[in-house]
């Protein structure tokens, strides 16, 4: 007797989550979401012009081309700087200083965490506990204590960000298998050589991931302490503008700030894969 | 010389007993296979051994002196997962021991002398069929080939003993024959006393000149907590298999002898 053959079985549809996208359309997906936000910006500020030629709300092409143009390309009448490049320049560079020490920090308790019984015993529930304590809360004690300058903005950021590497890296030193300790052990590791030939390359590329996700919350704190107080920087601009309704400033300015953060990010991936390749290899498994 | 004595070794966490009252005397140079149920308590011992864990009462002895309380280079050991380090290249695993066990500070070798153990490694790597991966990675290597190396790694510190848990469990059939091979070879080769952990009957009877079994004597439900599983057979294989000597009925049946002998 012959079994019927379940009916139509070239006619079912491919499963939608089964049905991948090719090259090119996996790029112009990408595209489409940012398209759809220039055009409705686009659609809004013409509409928004043709109602009032003066409204400063949704600034057309020309104006936010216009604000670049003299933002970037015209030195500022009073100071003579360009204001965009040196706006950057202040903001970068305490960006830099903030995660710069925040990384040192992170690696140097995360792996003694991580590491070491006692140590983690001392630390680990007193970082735990700074973690969180809201940055923003202690920004007044900061500029009470250490002035209005560099140092209580890049405190800021530190004490925004390191925490929370701190225990990150901690975790990752922690989950790695109790096997490969051992193992080294077996090859008359001690524990200082457990801790710079086990440990610490195995954390590094979660050291790189880990900045990369505080990338975000960094630059919330540096906009944060530069609109309170400053004479320079990416944030002060913004909030300085932001008297005037300088929508055609502030836009670009945004992009600009997101632009820089995406391109970060990108590049510290890059960098994670180009010097510890094997943790690229190691993905998935 | 690596004889091993353990002498009424228990093992509690808390209430639970898991071990009770093992005593058993490996000699110099046997390869001894643990067998027994999942839960038995055949890991927990090694682990003993190993010093991974210490035990609640009883002792220890390796050629007559008590075994220090963590792991050190005179225990080798190869798991089923995470025996080598990712991070190192298949050469960089198998110079690692000897790179810190020469450099204590920086857990780094330069110059001559880096020569001198690369080559040693490499020979190595070629003793246990890897050659021409020397640059790879682990995430590189089959399962099989990674278990290769973690032997490797293990015994270029010539450690007296060399302890397996199920260091080819996770292996299929036709791969884990010819790492039995190699596995023959190497015991035949190496002076050192072998104690492996495995589920695999075959492989117990393929490998080891002793099987041991661990199993409770008492496993009623209610029996479960308060006794513990102890060592119940204890088999010598026979015709005796002896380390660095084919077998005299069958010169085929214990692998590759060679020349170098004991």
């Amino acid at each position: 007797m012959r079994l019927p053959l379940s009916p139509n079985i070239k006619e079912m549809p491919m499963r939608w989550i089964n049905s991948r996208p090719g090259n090119g359309a996996r790029l112009a997906l990408a595209l489409l979401p940012f398209l759809v936000v220039a055009v409705a910006y686009m659609v809004g500020s013409v509409e928004r012009l043709a109602e009032n030629p003066n409204d400063k709300l949704l600034p057309g092409l020309a104006a936010l081309g216009d604000a670049i143009n003299r933002m970037a390309f015209v030195p500022d009448p009073r100071t003579g700087d360009y204001l965009l490049w040196s706006d950057t320049g202040a903001s970068l560079t305490r960006l830099a200083a903030g995660l710069g020490i925040s990384t040192a920090i992170a690696l140097l308790l995360g792996l003694v965490i991580g590491i070491l019984p006692f140590a983690r015993a001392a630390l680990s529930p007193f970082v735990g506990a700074i973690s969180m304590v809201p940055p923003l809360a202690l920004l007044p004690i900061l500029f009470i204590v250490m002035g209005l300058g560099e140092a209580s903005k890049i405190a800021l950021i530190v004490i925004g960000v390191a925490p929370i590497m701190v225990r990150d890296l901690a975790l990752t030193a922690l989950s790695l298998p109790r096997e490969m300790i051992v193992k080294a052990e077996t090859l008359s590791a001690s524990s200082w050589q457990i801790a710079l030939r086990v440990v610490l390359p195995q954390i590094l590329p979660r050291l790189i991931t880990t900045l990369r996700l505080q990338l975000g919350p960094a630059w919330l704190f540096l906009i944060a302490a530069e609109a309170i107080s400053s004479d320079s920087g990416l944030g002060y601009r913004i909030f300085l503008v932001r008297r005037y309704l300088s929508m055609d400033v502030i836009f670009p300015y945004v992009v600009w700030i997101t632009l820089l953060a995406v391109l970060t990010d990108f590049l510290l991936d890059r960098l994670r894969i180009a010097v510890f390749p094997w943790s690229e290899l190691e993905k998935g498994k | 010389m690596s004889a091993l004595s353990v002498k009424n070794l228990w093992k509690e966490y808390g209430d639970q007993i898991v071990l009770e009252n093992v005593s058993i005397e490996i000699e110099t140079r046997a390869f001894v296979a643990l067998v027994g149920p999942s839960g038995c308590g055949k890991s927990t011992f090694l682990r003993m051994l190993l010093g991974q864990e210490v035990q609640t009462r009883g002792e220890i002895l390796l050629d007559g002196q008590a075994l220090p309380k963590e792991p050190g280079p005179d225990r080798g050991v190869v798991f089923q997962r995470y025996s080598v380090f990712p991070h190192l290249t298949v050469l960089g695993n198998v110079m690692f021991g000897k790179e810190l066990q020469a450099s204590r500070l920086a857990a780094r070798l330069f110059g001559s002398v880096r020569r001198v153990v690369e080559e040693e490694a490499r020979a190595m790597i070629a003793a246990v069929g890897l050659m021409g991966s020397e640059d790879k990675y682990p995430a590189q290597l089959s399962g099989g080939m990674q278990q290769r190396l973690a032997l490797a790694q293990a015994l270029i510190m010539r450690p007296k003993v060399l302890l397996l848990d199920e260091p080819f469990g996770a292996l299929d059939p036709g791969i884990r024959a010819e790492i039995h091979v190699l596995m023959k070879k190497l015991w035949h080769e190496a002076p050192m006393t072998v104690v492996m952990v495995t589920h695999d009957m075959r492989e117990a009877f393929t490998l080891a000149t002793r099987v041991v079994a661990f199993e409770r004597p008492r496993d009623r439900p209610e029996e479960k907590l308060r006794y513990g599983a102890t060592i119940t057979r204890d088999i010598t294989i026979w015709p005796p298999r002896q380390a660095g000597q084919a077998s005299l009925f069958r010169p085929d049946r214990d692998g590759p002898v060679s020349s170098k002998g004991q």
